[in-house]
């Protein structure tokens, strides 16, 4: 068995040069368009039919919270007991509710509240969020543990109570902000998680160092450099939490503490629904069919950007 | 090559008397003629991929051949295919991988379309796979024990207590110290080199015929490397293991195996006994290979004719100088941390102890060392990320802890950092103009027009083409991006390069480019370079002067010549006999 | 591990002061005064009002009352509604129904969300998967009530398969609906991580290698890859039960549960300090507790924290 025996088969032999090609050592790609994260993600979510379908969901919910005028003329506040019940018919493609008010202007009315709820919700949660994660994240230190414990106490209190309880307190001057705020209150902490885990993977990057010692301060790479990187989580779940909210809104409404019933909105007309459910189900589909088809559209976009986003599921 | 045999054998034989008795018939098998029947044969192999625009063929038409006990070398760069090969021979494709043409006999049989009933027969009792990666390939949530211990249950060699038994025997073998107790840890209490040995125990559990290692050591350091290559080459010739080697360092390759399969964009081009490959090389593409692998025979790099010349204008220019210009002087560094024990007791690391050293102008200085070295953090001090625990950087006579912050910030664009990872150092949210940009803007420099020239010249230093300056990181590759990193290093006009193992992480080919580029940028430029790295041969080739650290320690300091050809400490003899290939006489061009 | 233990407990402690007090100062801002109305139409004598204010401590500012709150608490004595009745009382009543309603909850979202996360997470792509996962998104976009009532009108009502309501002895027949509706949500969540877990694992180099070793393709499934997907998995089962129980008081008032939800609806519209209060504060309890054992599973589940 030594080593320099050589076994049938394996004499020196090599292949030809017209056969295998060489090719330059390391040549930069000149054919293809330039690809940054969001301009790949954006090739990738084209192909995709879900992020299609979901953007429709949020462009329809879109229009009718900015211009319900378009899809009807009747007036969701008009009702007359005498039509209490009544089947769709023709003009009025959904039918009546208890009250005898039209479902479908309902409906159509109800995407207002529900939209700009989850929108405002979403805004100033992630505000907040962002700007508590961030410090935390860059911080560190004590910033970081009482970061930590402060979202540790409102995981701790439990949601709907404390919303009911904060919901009866302004229950005299209850208006949409008050909503708002209440479910941002509860909405910032889970952003601020993520967006400080975020920050903390994207600092310890060679290239944030690499502005360090260019003499690059502190929150100057912040901005440029690690926010921008860690952008993509905090987006991703801000369209899936925009989504939750909505919900989030409809329940409170569901239980009498959210709106002013002034304000016509999917979970009151949902609950009321309840009462009817065995003789005219279509009180209870419509508004409810509306409020998942706008929630899924938000959390079905925030699930196919994490798969474009997320370099691990490109490769 | 034999010096390294009959010395592993001694050792051998005193270690693992009874493997060698279980191997005894492996070895017979050897000597009745079996010389004559390959025991892995790769006839017209093809692999290819299914991606979303087609298939992308990897491998195309490889044939090679191992024989019993023999020891085999597939060599090539990253994307040549090596891994699929060892990949399809096992039945382990990734993803969307399909053999699609060819065959793979092993022992005379067909295992090309095996079934998976076939395949788990075929796995780790006749074929065994050592991986590439020791920090992933081990599950984190089960002990080492019963990592090795799985392995023989699964294949029918022993059960319950005495497949611990066994288990602790392989892991012995495979050189763990006190094995019985190790055993019971978990892979996150190892080193890198402790994993690496668990796997081969694990690879070899089942004594298989063949065991295929996928770049089993690139990711630990030289030492170790050595270390645990001989020992595997001492287990397998006493099992009488065939062993198939994947890696890119032809060095290696030709030091460990007889036989060389060169790979190159999924073909072999070029195949053969290990010693004529290296001293005959007939592909271009080996040719190649051969002369860009670093090794203790290759020279100091000379800048190219122009540079040369340009450097010569510097150097006239600048004639008042001394010889002995010194541009950094560090005394007496030191760098503690506070870290927690084992125990969550507060303890003291001297990551870096009394380091002292100067660097001349337009020459460059080597920081060598192992991981833990303290190399990285003096390279952290030098470049003001890190504050020095006590000690005194002069940057040209100035102590730099006198300085203002504003005369800080100036001393900055004086010296630059390169850093190791070359998809860790670019920001991938930043187009390359960006980002060769962003140190001109930081410290203010020129208008928008004047800046955009200043980034097309700079892409021109490091020979890329300005086109790329709208391509986003993602779309380079390691070298391209390196250069990238390198032009930006030098947009502010800096003195002082600090290179932090600028090159490890590039394949061959594409390092001695990199290599060259920074020697005729040094020619051109008249650039002082720091270059912190693990890899002595790589120092060989570019450093003036070199330091060796050890544990945060100077072990030795000196011209790069004189510490090569004469070297004073053990650390340092070990670090150079530990080169792979380190002895063998190459091709050394037409 | 002791170390690590002992960090999160002491890291519990401000949580839970915080919690309480934060509560504690929301109830005192509540509109209302319960005291007027025990009085009825002629009102209280100012005499017999000092007297009630100064047994409650009503008179003293927020932080005293809080913290004569905390006192009571540590000696068991919540407290007494203001008809009289004991807070303790009160909870024994609600907590089994809320408790036993939880647990149902949670034994169902495990078993299903794991054992469908794991087929689509193994088949990553496949029809199983695909189906599986449009189908969680409309459970998590759907409001629970509405996935009440729908269940309620047609397995209850149109079916006849299942009790509409609940009975008095708490029947598992009658509580499962309610059960799964509580579920639902935690189900699609519990469904997507493990799918995503087990796809991630699948293809780690640990799971190569032990395939490498001859392994059947059942023992590295269950051993490489299900062990390691379940952990972050089993941390979220852990603090979901103190999620549940806090939520649960939409299911209950659509299948007409006496429970904790319920009964803290009314105690809050009828300024019930000391109700509120006690039952927000026992959840605060749980949630800590719960936090707690998912801490010691994830240090006896994952090596790696046990020396942290």
């Amino acid at each position: 068995m030594s080593k320099d025996t050589i076994y049938p088969g394996q004499e020196h032999s090599f292949s030809d040069i017209d056969e295998t090609g060489l090719g330059a050592v390391d040549a930069v790609p000149d054919d293809r368009p330039p690809a940054s994260l969001f301009g790949e993600a954006w090739r990738q979510l084209r192909r995709r039919p879900i992020f299609w379908i979901s953007a429709a969901l949020i462009l329809l919910s879109l229009l009718m919270a900015l211009f319900p005028q378009l899809f009807t003329s009747a007036d969701p506040r008009y009702c007359v007991l005498k039509h209490s019940l009544e089947a769709p018919g023709p003009g009025h493609p959904f039918g009546f509710d208890k009250q005898g008010c039209d479902i479908y202007a309902r409906t159509i009315y109800g995407a207002r509240a529900s939209v700009s709820v989850g929108v405002l919700s979403m805004l100033l949660s992630v505000t907040i969020g962002v700007i508590m994660g961030s410090i935390a994240g860059y911080r560190g230190g004590w910033a970081d543990s009482l970061l930590s414990r402060v979202t540790d106490i409102f995981f701790a209190i439990p949601f709907v109570l404390a919303a009911i309880v904060i919901m009866q307190i302004f229950k005299e001057s209850r208006t949409i902000w008050t909503v708002v705020i209440v479910i941002s209150l509860f909405g910032w902490p889970q952003i601020a998680r993520i967006c400080r885990s975020a920050v903390i993977e994207a600092k310890q990057e060679e290239y944030v160092t690499a502005a360090r010692a260019l003499g690059s301060g502190g929150w100057a790479n912040m901005l440029r450099h690690i926010l921008p990187n860690a952008a993509a989580p905090i987006i991703v779940y801000a369209t899936v939490a925009l989504g939750s909210y909505i919900v989030t809104e409809a329940t409170l409404s569901f239980l009498g503490i959210g709106l002013p019933p002034t304000i016509v909105s999917w979970g009151a007309d949902i609950a009321s629904a309840r009462s009817v459910l065995r003789q005219a189900p279509q009180v209870l589909f419509f508004p409810a069919g509306a409020l998942a088809m706008t929630v899924l559209g938000f959390i079905m976009m925030g699930d196919v950007v994490r798969d474009a986003l997320d370099p691990k599921a490109r490769k | 090559m034999l010096q390294a045999e009959t010395s592993s054998q001694a050792v051998g034989a005193q270690e693992a008397a009874e493997v060698q008795e279980q191997a005894q018939d492996h070895v017979q098998e050897q000597a009745n003629g079996a010389d004559l029947k390959p025991l892995l044969e790769v006839k017209d192999l093809e692999v290819a991929f299914q991606s979303s625009t087609g298939t992308v063929p990897a491998v195309r038409k490889a044939n090679f051949s191992i024989y019993p006990g023999q020891t085999i070398a597939i060599v090539g760069e990253s994307g040549s295919g090596k891994s699929t090969v060892a990949a399809a021979v096992i039945g382990l494709l990734p993803g969307t991988g399909k053999v699609t043409g060819g065959q793979i006999l092993f022992d005379g049989k067909d295992i090309t379309h095996c079934t998976r009933k076939e395949y788990e027969d075929l796995r780790g009792s006749k074929i065994g796979l050592v991986p590439q990666d020791p920090m992933s390939n081990l599950n984190p949530v089960w002990s080492i024990g019963f990592q090795v211990r799985e392995a023989l249950v699964a294949n029918n060699i022993a059960k319950g207590s005495e497949a611990h038994k066994l288990a602790i025997q392989m892991l012995e073998h495979a050189g763990l110290p006190d094995a019985e107790r190790r055993s019971k840890q978990y892979p996150h209490e190892f080193s890198g080199g402790m994993r690496q040995r668990a796997l081969i125990g694990i690879g070899l559990a089942c004594h298989p015929k063949l065991l295929i290692a996928d770049e089993p050591t690139s990711a630990l350091d030289v030492t170790v490397q050595k270390r645990i290559l001989d020992h595997l080459e001492n287990l397998t010739s006493e099992l009488g293991t065939a062993v198939m080697f994947i890696t890119h360092d032809l060095g290696l390759a030709a030091e460990r195996a007889s036989y060389l399969v060169v790979m190159h964009r999924g073909r072999v081009v070029e195949s053969g006994p290990s010693l004529e490959i290296l001293q005959n090389p007939r592909h271009p593409y080996t040719k190649r290979l051969v002369q860009a692998a670093p090794s203790l025979s290759s020279q100091r790099l000379s800048a190219g004719v122009e540079a040369a010349q340009s450097a010569h204008e510097v150097s006239d220019s600048s004639s008042e100088q001394s010889d002995s210009d010194e541009v950094l002087r560090a005394e007496n560094l030191v760098k503690v941390f506070d870290i927690r024990g084992a125990k969550g007791e507060k303890q003291e690391l001297r990551a870096v102890d009394d380091v002292s050293f100067s660097i001349r102008r337009g020459t460059t200085l080597a920081i060598v060392g192992e991981s833990g070295s303290g190399k990285s953090t003096v390279a952290n001090i030098l470049l003001g990320l890190l504050k020095a625990t006590s000690g005194e950087v002069y940057y040209e006579g100035v102590p730099s802890s006198t300085l203002s912050a504003a005369d800080m910030f100036k001393l900055r664009r004086k010296m630059q950092p390169v850093f190791q990872n070359p998809y860790g150092s670019l920001d991938p949210m930043m187009s390359i103009y960006r980002c060769i940009e962003e140190p001109l803007r930081i410290h203010k420099i020129g208008t928008r027009e004047e800046r955009e020239k200043r980034v097309a010249e700079l892409l021109d230093l490091v020979s890329l083409p300005r086109s790329a300056m709208r391509r986003y990181p993602g779309e380079l590759s390691g070298g391209q991006r390196q250069r990238v990193a390198i032009a930006r290093a030098l947009a502010l006009n800096p003195e002082i390069v600090v290179l932090d193992e600028a090159v490890s992480a590039l394949d061959v080919l594409v390092q001695a480019q990199i290599l060259q580029l920074l020697t005729d940028l040094q020619a051109e430029l008249n650039l002082s370079y720091l270059f912190i790295t693990h890899d002595l041969a790589v120092v060989r080739q570019s450093a003036d002067e070199v330091i060796v650290m050890r544990d945060g320690k100077m072990v030795e300091s000196g011209s790069c010549e004189d510490l090569f050809a004469n070297p004073q400490e053990d650390y340092t003899r070990d670090l150079i006999a530990a080169i792979p290939g380190g002895s063998i006489p190459l091709w050394s061009g037409n | 591990m002791k170390r690590y233990v002992g960090r999160r407990l002491l890291q519990l402690i401000p949580v839970f002061f915080g919690a309480t007090f934060l509560i504690f100062a929301m109830v005192y801002a509540l509109p209302g005064d319960p005291i007027a109305a025990l009085g009825g139409d002629k009102g209280l004598p100012p005499a017999v009002r000092a007297a009630i204010e100064r047994e409650y401590h009503l008179d003293q500012p927020l932080l005293i009352q809080y913290l004569y709150y905390l006192k009571g608490i540590f000696t068991f004595d919540f407290g007494m509604t203001f008809s009289g009745r004991p807070v303790v009382e009160v909870m024994a009543d609600a907590f089994p129904w809320t408790l036993k309603l939880a647990l149902m909850a949670i034994v169902f979202e495990s078993v299903f969300g794991i054992l469908f996360g794991v087929f689509a997470g193994l088949r990553r792509g496949g029809v199983f998967d695909s189906t599986v996962l449009v189908l969680s998104l409309f459970l998590i976009a759907i409001p629970v009530f509405v996935i009440g009532f729908l269940l309620q009108f047609i397995i209850g009502v149109k079916l006849g398969w299942l009790p509409v309501t609940v009975d008095q002895s708490m029947s598992f027949k009658s509580m499962l609906m309610p059960a799964i509706v509580l579920g639902a949500v935690s189900f699609a969540y519990i469904l997507r991580l493990t799918r995503t877990e087990v796809a991630e694992n699948a293809t780690a180099d640990y799971v190569r290698t032990a395939t490498a070793k001859g392994l059947s393709r059942p023992k590295v499934v269950v051993r490489h890859i299900l062990r390691n997907s379940l952990i972050p998995v089993i941390t979220f089962i852990g603090a979901d039960l103190g999620a549940l129980m806090g939520g649960a008081i939409v299911t209950e008032g659509i299948f007409n549960i006496p429970g904790v939800g319920g009964t803290m609806y009314k105690a809050i519209f009828q300024g019930e300090a000391a109700t509120v209060v006690s039952f927000t504060t026992i959840l605060v309890l749980v949630y800590i507790f719960t936090s707690l054992i998912v801490d010691l599973l994830y240090a006896a589940l994952d090596p790696r924290i046990r020396y942290e």
